[in-house]
């Protein structure tokens, strides 16, 4: 059975049904009776709503009903909650406006929600919708964070200069001190580019009403369904739990961007009491355009100080993030505590202080997407090692080598509040270096020349905490949930076995890897086990899947219920054998009686729990069936080293990724196959991000990017074969010493691929160059040169 | 309404639709084979490639009254019961899919591209797939499932 136990490359389980078109995507599914909505959303940026008419649109043929934002107002429905609290330097909570599923006076962003159209077919609602007139009174628009920060046009009246919350993090004396004593100062400027994440499934809900029982059933495409039963069933809807139910079978991709509660599940499952129907709606990618949460947004000035050895002795931040017009769910968690924890790196940098403003704008609100933080702060550390580097006259690797902590230090306390666990950074690093043929570079190099091409390569190390999260920890900065993972295993009679997550599969393989823990520890065939996820009805509770945290949260929880399962079916053993429970030994699905070969099959147990003639039921209640709840004693802390080589047409500015090689510490690994296709996919999107991805607002607040014509989108020709490998310290604050591999490529890629341009173009004398590092800019940056 | 008649995964089918029914909502609205996806709306993510009359076509870029007397085959057509297309065996072995959603655009894609050319090369697969969106895999993997693919449908 070995060949899919814990650490076998176990081909997925899921991949039939995708294979075959048999997935069920939420805009696969349809009910009796079901009716379709369109929204009407906002054109502009910042209005005030003076009139919406919807008499004429009511009329058009097929139209059920139409509703507003007032109509959700007359019924109290609340605001759409944000499930981080985070409080500025003077102690202040933060400012957080109300956040109306639809829009009551103004509109805030271009794609805020103004109406919902319920009509009888999808091009029925459509069509009615364009008859709505909308009276809207155009206001100035706040669209990038210095016009915002300015006050002059407030995107919410209560919150002055647009100012969401001013944070900071670390001992701000001693960091200033640290600049005093400096033999050097190096300073950057950046700008982390805005990006919108596009799971190609777009957003789709059915929400569904039974007046009979007063149950609502939501099928929606998010990561996490019992959050959104308890965020929108407990703060917009008021609807108790037992009475709502939230499905998300299949999800075409999230990185994120699905996580949050979203307006428009809160307005369908609303609606659908109003029609008493079943109603349908599915974005069109432009929608998703401009209401999936977008990511990153920062702009950054920071200096570091080092001694005369080169020695790191104080990192300065100082970010703006733009926080878009309202606060999604997590969104200020974003650029505070999965921000700034982070700044130490895999570096001795003994004193930091990092400062970040957050700032409304009349744009989509900005939240988690794939790193959520962490790339932001990767990006600037390694952007600034590099410049380091090169200032003081230290080789880009050497200056790494002098300031990584070493594997002696562990537990490390960093001076920005998280204490890393376990690691061992110069071991991936040099296993990256001799991957990557990095001595050899120079030979390449040469090639290239040769033919006219400029080459460079561009070294990126990555700290990230993940598992999210240690709940008392999470609280204490600000969450305002614990974050703990639930599974349920249920043993059937005749040994099978459901295993319940409250993690959430949208590609991960979750019901690969999660059956492979279980089959491992209860020595079973993997054929024998089955994952349910993703339905509020079928398991108990969860958190679902962000923050790389299913398997080091939710796969100990596994463990732990397996655990409790081979307890009792000691217990029945030692009855059913005539033995002291002390004395039975569990091994490879069998129980037996130390030292005889007395003995039962997991399946004999299993079904005398259920069904038995012989039972201790005095002691012991029949059944299989334990539940478990875990929460980790910490994050984990996986970590690496991304090596990116770059070849460059002056001519053109084309840049082309020749080489990249990833080396990541990402504890116990359970499935290769799996890991090896997270890192890729994290990759593609961090070359995306850092050479074809960008997010551009006019002045007006009007998306430009708003369709794949218009924002880049890596593609198969875009892209080398990756060189992916793990070295692995097994993770020290779980029992499955697991660490998270989701985001790992999109935290290392960008800035080791914008390190390589840099590097490529440096005898040119360019020196800086933005992401993403389009032909043009490349171009335009050695012309300037 | 116009009567539209074609043969979908070697079944007769016809029905009365909208002039504007897209052949994508007609495969997945009229005849329930959601196999076939809608990722975009500017015919650049190929979620939705089925072949008609054996060629590759983005079904939400030709209206189903297009697809008049054609011979359309989707992802659903693929498999001989359980056994699967070497097309899709390929993507099964080689982790060529995650979330699952562009797959079936990649597979009916892959198809196309080795039936038009049976020995391609990697260079040959990734501009092939220029108009094929994937978000999750890095295309990595899907490069090398169908290399490997074709590889088998050569035989």
């Amino acid at each position: 059975m070995t060949e899919t136990n814990i650490g076998a490359p176990v081909k997925r389980v899921e991949d039939k049904r995708f294979l075959t078109g048999r997935g069920r995507y939420t805009d696969d599914l349809n009910q009796p009776n079901q009716l379709y909505a369109s929204i009407l959303r906002s054109p502009h940026a910042h209005a005030n709503l003076k009139k919406v008419d919807v008499s004429q649109a009511k009329a058009a043929p097929g139209v059920i009903d139409i509703f507003t934002g007032s109509d959700m107002a007359a019924d109290e429905v609340g605001s759409l909650p944000c499930g981080w609290q985070i409080h500025s330097k003077d102690g202040s909570p933060m400012n957080e406006p109300g956040h109306p599923p639809m829009a009551v006076s103004k509109v805030r962003h271009v794609g805020d929600q103004v109406a919902i159209v319920i009509a009888e077919t999808k091009s029925q609602a459509r069509d009615a919708m364009e008859q709505i007139a909308v009276d809207y009174e155009v206001l100035p628009a706040a669209v990038n964070m210095d016009e915002a920060l300015s006050g002059k046009a407030l995107v919410h009246d209560d919150v002055p200069n647009n100012m969401c919350f001013d944070w900071e993090i670390g001992d701000k004396e001693a960091t200033e001190n640290s600049f005093s004593d400096a033999h050097k100062v190096v300073s950057i400027e950046l700008i982390n580019n805005r990006l919108i994440p596009n799971a190609m499934e777009p957003r789709a809900a059915v929400a569904q009403f039974d007046p009979s029982s007063g149950n609502y059933t939501l099928h929606t495409t998010t990561q996490n369904p019992h959050v959104i039963r308890l965020l929108m069933g407990a703060f917009v809807l008021q609807i108790p739990e037992h009475k709502l139910r939230i499905i998300s079978h299949d999800v075409g991709g999230g990185f994120g961007s699905k996580i949050f509660h979203y307006a428009e599940e809160a307005i369908l499952t609303w609606a659908s009491a109003k029609v008493s129907q079943p109603i349908k709606w599915t974005a069109e990618r432009s929608e998703s355009f401009v209401t999936d949460a977008h990511g990153r947004d920062h702009e950054t000035k920071a200096d570091l100080a080092l001694d005369k050895d080169g020695k790191f002795l104080g990192l300065r931040v100082s970010t703006k993030a733009n926080i878009g017009a309202y606060l999604s769910t997590f969104g200020s968690s974003v650029p505070t505590y999965l921000y700034g924890t982070l700044l130490a790196g895999v570096y001795k940098t003994p004193a930091i202080y990092c400062e970040v403003k957050t700032v409304f704008t009349n744009t989509v609100p900005v939240d988690a997407y794939r790193g959520a933080g962490r790339p932001e702060c990767t990006y600037l550390l390694e952007r600034l090692v590099d410049k380091a580097a090169k200032e003081t006259g230290i080789d880009p690797v050497e200056i790494r080598r002098i300031n990584m902590i070493q594997p002696d230090q562990f537990p490390y306390q960093t001076p920005v509040a998280l204490q890393y666990d376990v690691g061992d950074y110069p071991k991936a690093f040099e296993t990256a270096l001799k991957a990557s043929d990095y001595e050899g570079f120079s030979s390449r190099r040469e090639k290239s020349e040769g033919n006219g091409k400029k080459r460079g390569i561009g070294i990126s190390t990555y700290i990230e905490a993940c598992g999210i999260a240690p709940s008392a920890v999470a609280g204490a900065l600000g969450a305002r949930a614990g974050l703990y993972e639930s599974a349920q295993v249920r043993v059937h009679p005749t040994g099978s076995v459901t295993l319940y997550t409250g993690t959430h599969n949208h590609g991960q393989g979750h019901e690969t890897t999660f059956a492979q823990i279980v089959s491992d520890t209860l020595g079973i065939a993997f054929d024998q086990v089955e994952v349910s996820h993703g339905d509020t009805g079928e398991v108990q509770f969860g958190m679902g899947t962000y923050g790389s945290r299913s398997l080091a949260v939710g796969g100990p929880a596994v463990l732990k219920a397996c655990n409790k399962i081979i307890d009792k079916a000691k217990k029945i053993a030692a009855h059913i054998l005539e033995a002291s429970e002390a004395d039975i030994d569990f091994k490879d699905g069998v129980f037996s009686v130390s030292g005889t070969d007395r003995e039962l099959a997991f399946g004999e147990v299993s079904l005398a729990a259920y069904v038995p003639h012989n039972y201790p039921i005095e002691e012991l209640e029949p059944g299989l069936d334990e539940n478990a709840f875990y929460d980790p004693l910490n994050f984990s802390f996986p970590a690496g080293c991304h090596i990116c080589e770059v070849e460059i047409d002056p001519e053109t500015g084309e840049v082309e990724v020749t080489d990249f090689t990833a080396v990541d510490d990402i504890g116990r690994v359970i499935n290769p196959m799996i890991v090896e296709g997270q890192v890729q996919g994290g990759v593609a999107q961090g070359i995306g991000q850092a050479l074809m991805e960008g997010c551009v607002y006019d002045k007006e607040g009007q998306l430009l990017t708003g369709s794949y014509m218009d924002y880049t989108m890596p593609r198969a020709d875009n892209l080398p074969n990756l060189n992916v490998s793990t070295e692995s310290v097994l993770g020290a604050s779980n029992p499955l010493e697991v660490k998270g591999v989701g985001e790992v490529g999109s935290i290392g890629a960008p800035p080791a691929v914008i390190n390589a341009i840099l590097d490529a173009l440096s005898s040119l004398g360019v020196e800086d160059i933005s992401m993403p590092a389009s032909p043009s800019k490349v171009w335009q940056a050695i012309h300037n040169a | 309404m116009p009567t539209v008649s074609m043969t979908v995964n070697g079944e007769n089918v016809s029905s009365e639709v909208e002039p504007r029914t897209l052949l994508v909502q007609y495969l997945r609205e009229n005849l329930g084979l959601t196999g076939t996806h809608v990722g975009c709306d500017t015919s650049q993510c190929g979620a939705c490639v089925v072949h008609v009359n054996g060629k590759s076509a983005k079904s939400c870029t030709m209206l189903a009254v297009q697809a008049e007397g054609s011979e359309v085959s989707t992802i659903e057509g693929l498999a001989d019961g359980d056994t699967l297309h070497p097309m899709q065996e390929a993507f099964r072995e080689n982790h060529g899919l995650q979330c699952g959603f562009c797959t079936p655009g990649m597979v009916m894609s892959a198809i196309d591209l080795v039936q038009t050319n049976s020995n391609p090369s990697e260079q040959d697969v990734r501009e092939w797939l220029e108009g094929n969106l994937c978000r999750c895999t890095g295309y990595h993997n899907i490069v090398k499932s169908i290399l490997a693919g074709a590889k088998t449908m050569q035989g």
